[in-house]
């Protein structure tokens, strides 16, 4: 369970949340509050990949596939009829007619990526290894395909448009400070510990009895209905995706955020996503810049990409575990770390 | 079936089960001595691919280029394990997992940046473009290159795994490696040469597969690295005839979907495909032929 120290954590983690919100409702700048919303859903991605790879220590790429599930879910829930005959006039007769609220919509599609994975996964987490990452991955382009092909849902690999826009700055900060506070309280829960010495010891802890397969299976579904929720509130924010949206650069951005950050703490996830953001967005603009000024013939495209890759291969060659590694900020008071007492 | 029909799908399960085989037997051969995947294998394809496109221009013949393209495949063969693989390789699975993501993406990128997003033609000899007839068939002559040039490798490459010091050695790390460094046998030497053997399957892939679809793409490596899991997985991670018999085995049930599947179902292939690795893996976790007991991963 939670104690003080945890609910130390979680003050200073929902510290920076907050102060992101109150900065763009001072500045006011459109762009910044875009900027903002976007970190914030993807600080709710990063954290759900944490909850299952930080604490089972399995790396997922299946996660972003989640995400495209719950933000087709709640896409196709919520539009209304009259737009759901244009973008998607092949849709099923029961569906046509739902036309549900976008909040309730964004929770079945957690709803939905949550019950998806509790139905394929279980069989997969008895896996670890070089297999697990595989057939990790092998879900993913599983997912994909579908996503590609089933046109009467997704529009196939079109833009599906017209979805209802109704993710702000706000909702989005209230759902991260919720997930914050949830992935926490998962990690100090009996499955979080019982599932951290899963990871840090297979057979050890199979030997005192825990249940290996069950406890990933629990952290991934919640894992992925984080994802699901994730992928709501972006698509209500975006408004018009493709199932391209959810494939690998996905992957690798919100890998790249929980790797550099630290992938066995939830302040590590935080941080990740802080960080790589604001690198992201400062060499984004350097990118425009030097397409607008023409210095090149050519338009500049994937800077961005690299700076980050060497930045993730520098990290895990400097430091493996992230840069914040094994205790969360605020953890133990600073004093304490001072004398080297634990 | 008529005969002709039987020629032909056997020539095409043959060709593509070739290329396939030499997919996965270059990802199989570095699992097999490290214990981890190389995500950046399929990057080894694309820059043998860009590199017979920067090659286009200069005056050198044809064959020339194409070993240009494939020593270059190897030189990014040997870079990926001295960036992604050496410095973390000792520390944990999951680092080097993600270090070899990361660097796939800043190749691609690379390429995106550097070269154009657009696809770009390589040159490609008059003989791969025209055909035979055989029994009334008619038969793409760089099938037959595919399946006589990969057949060629596959024997060299069996013959000097058996017969030579360095294959003995190979194959000595790769089922015990704690044991073949105690016999003396240069832990780091191996590793790098498993990766320019990996370098150049991929580089000879690079050509052959060109050879079928005419140009590049920064994003051309994805499709070989999955058939190469997906063939690893069928065959058996840790066996090197297991990922040659998974590459055939899938590119038999790839023309069996083609021949048999009616186009709306076609689309779905590759989820059809992965569903069947993972009921494999499900039920046979090591693959269909199972390789030495795992040793200590270095």
């Amino acid at each position: 369970m939670l104690d003080k120290q945890n609910i130390g954590s979680i003050c200073i983690l929902i510290l920076p949340i907050v102060a992101l919100v109150v900065i763009a409702e001072v500045i006011d700048v459109r762009l910044f509050s875009r900027i903002a919303t976007i970190l914030l859903i993807n600080l709710i991605l990063v954290l759900g990949l944490q909850i299952f790879t930080g604490n089972s220590g399995i790396l997922s790429f299946a996660h972003i596939g989640f995400m495209g599930v719950g933000a087709y879910t709640t896409a196709v829930l919520t539009m209304p009829s009259q737009m759901k005959s244009m973008a998607l006039p092949d849709l099923y007769m029961v569906l046509k007619s739902v036309e549900i609220d976008p909040i309730l919509g964004i929770i079945a599609g957690g709803a939905v990526a949550a019950f998806v994975a509790s139905i394929i996964s279980y069989p997969l987490m008895r896996l670890s290894d070089a297999a697990a990452v595989i057939t990790s991955f092998a879900v993913l382009v599983i997912m994909h395909t579908v996503m590609v092909h089933w046109s009467a849902v997704t529009n196939g690999p079109r833009t599906l448009f017209g979805i209802v826009s109704a993710t702000n700055l706000n909702t989005a900060a209230i759902s991260a400070i919720i997930a914050v506070v949830m992935a926490l309280w998962f990690k100090e829960s009996r499955t979080g510990i019982l599932l951290r010495a899963t990871r840090d010891d297979l057979v050890a802890s199979g030997a005192i009895g825990a249940h290996i397969t069950h406890l990933r299976w629990k952290a991934f579904i919640l894992s992925a209905l984080y994802a699901g929720i994730g992928g709501g509130l972006w698509a209500h924010f975006i408004t018009s995706f493709s199932p391209n949206a959810f494939y690998l650069r996905e992957t690798f951005v919100i890998l790249g955020m929980l790797v550099i950050g630290g992938a066995a703490t939830v302040s590590g996830a935080v941080f990740g996503t802080f960080a790589v953001t604001a690198a992201f967005e400062g060499l984004r603009s350097f990118e425009n810049m030097i397409n607008a000024a023409q210095i090149l013939t050519r338009p500049v495209v994937g800077l961005t990409e690299i700076v980050l890759a060497c930045a993730m291969i520098g990290i895990l060659i400097l430091k493996p575990g992230g840069i914040i590694e094994t205790s969360e900020i605020g953890e133990l008071p600073p004093w304490n770390n001072l004398f080297g007492r634990k | 079936m008529s005969t002709g029909t039987l020629i032909q799908f056997v020539l095409d399960v043959l060709s593509l089960g070739s290329l396939y085989a030499l997919m996965a037997l270059g990802l199989v051969i570095i699992y097999g001595i490290l214990k981890l995947v190389n995500f950046a294998y399929g990057e080894l394809v694309m820059v043998a691919g860009y590199t017979l496109y920067l090659l286009n221009a200069t005056p050198f013949p044809w064959l020339a280029m194409a070993a240009v393209a494939i020593l270059v495949s190897i030189a990014t063969g040997i870079m990926t394990e001295f960036i992604a693989f050496k410095p973390v390789r000792a520390k944990s699975v999951t680092a080097v997992l993600i270090t070899s993501f990361a660097f796939s993406t800043l190749l691609q990128n690379a390429a995106l940046l550097f070269i154009s997003p657009r696809a770009r033609n390589v040159p490609l000899p008059d003989i791969f473009t025209r055909s035979v007839e055989i029994l009334d068939v008619v038969i793409p002559i760089r099938n037959l290159i595919t399946i006589a040039c990969v057949l060629l490798l596959l024997s060299i490459f069996s013959f000097a795994m058996k017969r030579t010091v360095l294959g003995l050695a190979l194959r000595a790390a790769a089922s015990q490696f704690r044991m073949a460094r105690m016999v003396g046998i240069p832990a780091n030497m191996i590793i790098s040469l498993a990766f320019a053997i990996s370098g150049l399957f991929a580089g000879v892939v690079a050509i052959l597969w060109l050879g079928r679809i005419g140009s590049v793409v920064p994003g051309i490596g994805l499709e070989p690295l999955l058939v190469a899991f997906i063939a690893t997985v069928i065959g058996g991670m840790r066996s090197l005839l297991g990922a040659v018999v998974g590459g055939y085995l899938l590119a038999l049930i790839d023309v069996s979907f083609n021949y048999g599947l009616s186009q709306n179902l076609l689309a779905f292939r590759d989820a059809f495909t992965f569903t069947f690795v993972i009921l494999i893996l499900l039920f046979r976790p090591s693959g269909l032929i199972k390789g030495h007991e795992a040793g200590q991963r270095t």
